[in-house]
């Protein structure tokens, strides 16, 4: 599955990193501890989070995350977004909280 | 670049081709299409159109009556207009209305495709799920669309294949020993991940595995964060690289650690409220480094710093650039 599907199927808006959107999904992690997200997630998760501060990218781009989904519609500050398509981070935007934002990727597969 | 043909074969099919056939399978026209098109309402004179068509160097356009697609007026309408002197009546005479061709912004790219191959047209109006005008689409944007992709995936070969296949093998030396260090700042969070982000790429570089790479930048980015966060002012990170072994050194003058052993426990942390809420502080920071690391030592003391020392041992899979993963 590809990053680009989970943008249409839970009607994800596009924030940074548009032009990747083909990157490959191998599965997801949830957490807005830093450090739990660089202990456990693993290269290629969806990263689904309600952090939005600018470490969020070096910790993504680190951890070779395939895309980092904010949840509750949160604001993410132009800096991380700047700082995002810097080093190829996707950043999507999801309305919804992240029980249903995460229920929803569950059950699309991811 | 030797062989340019080589290059494709070796993208193979998980390279190009899987890029392609995911574009045209799983890309929706809605990516590849022009949204906010020029339309003309139908009540507009041909003359009106001629102007547009003229002034936009475009040879033809959707037909709305609000939001809604009433027909498609094109060159072809025009020419018919202008043989028989008819400039001046309504677009709604000369627009095709009938059994228009229309694409949908969520089907895949392959449908639009399909179509524009079985009707021979080279536009289409994009509808929305609720068949309002949202876009056009052209043989041209989704040429564009493919040509992009490949020049990406083309890209990546290139950077691939310039890159050395085993680790260190670029450098040639009886002893090759490299050395990289950073200074990090105290406070300074908008920076974080600099340096961990440097000694990655320098790795990749001079041909580590992902893995290795991935699990060096890991203990040294909890590090630079604990530079970050829990030091007097900032401190250093010293990376020494060699073909089977890679020490990195994170070292500060102060504050020190008061009691070592309960630093390590996992969950604790002494950051500050503030530092939390921006989801550092989890007291993993030691235990990911331990995890990370082939060996690793905490010397500190309080008033004088602390030393932090990460021993990687390079296994020969992760010498290896595709090394297992």
């Amino acid at each position: 599955m590809i990053v680009n599907e989970i943008v249409d199927k839970l009607g994800l808006t596009v924030l940074a990193g548009a032009a990747h959107l083909t990157r490959e999904v191998a599965g997801g992690y949830v957490a807005d501890l830093l450090s739990c997200v660089m202990a456990a997630a693993q290269a290629g998760d969806v990263w689904v989070t309600l952090q939005t501060h600018l470490n969020i990218v070096a910790v993504a781009a680190l951890n070779e995350v395939a895309c980092i989904i904010v949840a509750e519609g949160a604001t993410v500050p132009p800096p991380t977004l700047e700082k995002a398509e810097e080093q190829e981070v996707i950043i999507l935007s999801s309305p919804l909280p992240i029980y249903e934002t995460v229920g929803r990727l569950i059950a699309m597969g991811v | 670049m030797k062989d340019r043909f080589a290059l494709f074969s070796l993208m193979g099919r998980e390279g190009a081709l899987s890029k392609v056939h995911e574009l045209i399978r799983e890309v929706k026209v809605s990516r590849v299409m022009t949204s906010g098109p020029l339309t003309v309402s139908p009540n507009a004179t041909m003359s009106e159109v001629k102007e547009l068509l003229r002034q936009q160097r475009i040879s033809g356009c959707p037909v709305v009556e609000g939001d809604t697609l009433v027909g498609v007026v094109s060159l072809e309408d025009l020419i018919h207009a202008l043989e028989t002197q008819n400039l001046d009546r309504p677009v709604q005479d000369f627009m095709t209305h009938n059994k228009l061709i229309v694409a949908h912004a969520q089907e895949p790219v392959m449908e639009a495709l399909r179509r524009f191959e079985s009707t021979g047209i080279g536009r289409m109006p994009v509808l929305d799920g609720r068949d309002r005008l949202v876009g056009i689409i052209t043989r041209g944007d989704i040429t564009l669309a493919l040509l992009r992709t490949l020049q990406g995936v083309y890209s990546e070969a290139e950077a691939l294949q310039d890159r050395p296949q085993h680790f260190f093998e670029a450098l040639e030396s009886e002893r090759t020993d490299l050395t990289l260090r950073y200074h990090v700042k105290r406070g300074d969070f908008a920076r974080g991940g600099e340096a961990s982000a440097k000694i990655k790429q320098a790795l990749l570089r001079i041909g580590a595995s992902p893995q290795l790479a991935r699990r060096v930048a890991i203990a040294t980015y909890e590090a630079e964060i604990n530079l970050i966060i829990h030091t007097d002012e900032g401190g250093f990170i010293h990376a020494d690289v060699q073909p089977t072994e890679i020490l990195v050194v994170a070292q500060d003058p102060g504050p020190g650690i008061p009691d070592i052993e309960m630093a390590q426990q996992p969950g604790y942390s002494t950051a500050t409220p503030e530092v939390r809420e921006m989801g550092f502080g989890a007291g993993m920071g030691l235990v990911n480094i331990k995890r990370c690391t082939d060996n690793m030592s905490i010397w500190s003391m309080v008033g004088v710093g602390t030393r932090i020392q990460m021993f990687f041992k390079v296994s020969p899979d992760e010498a290896r650039k595709t090394g297992a993963q």
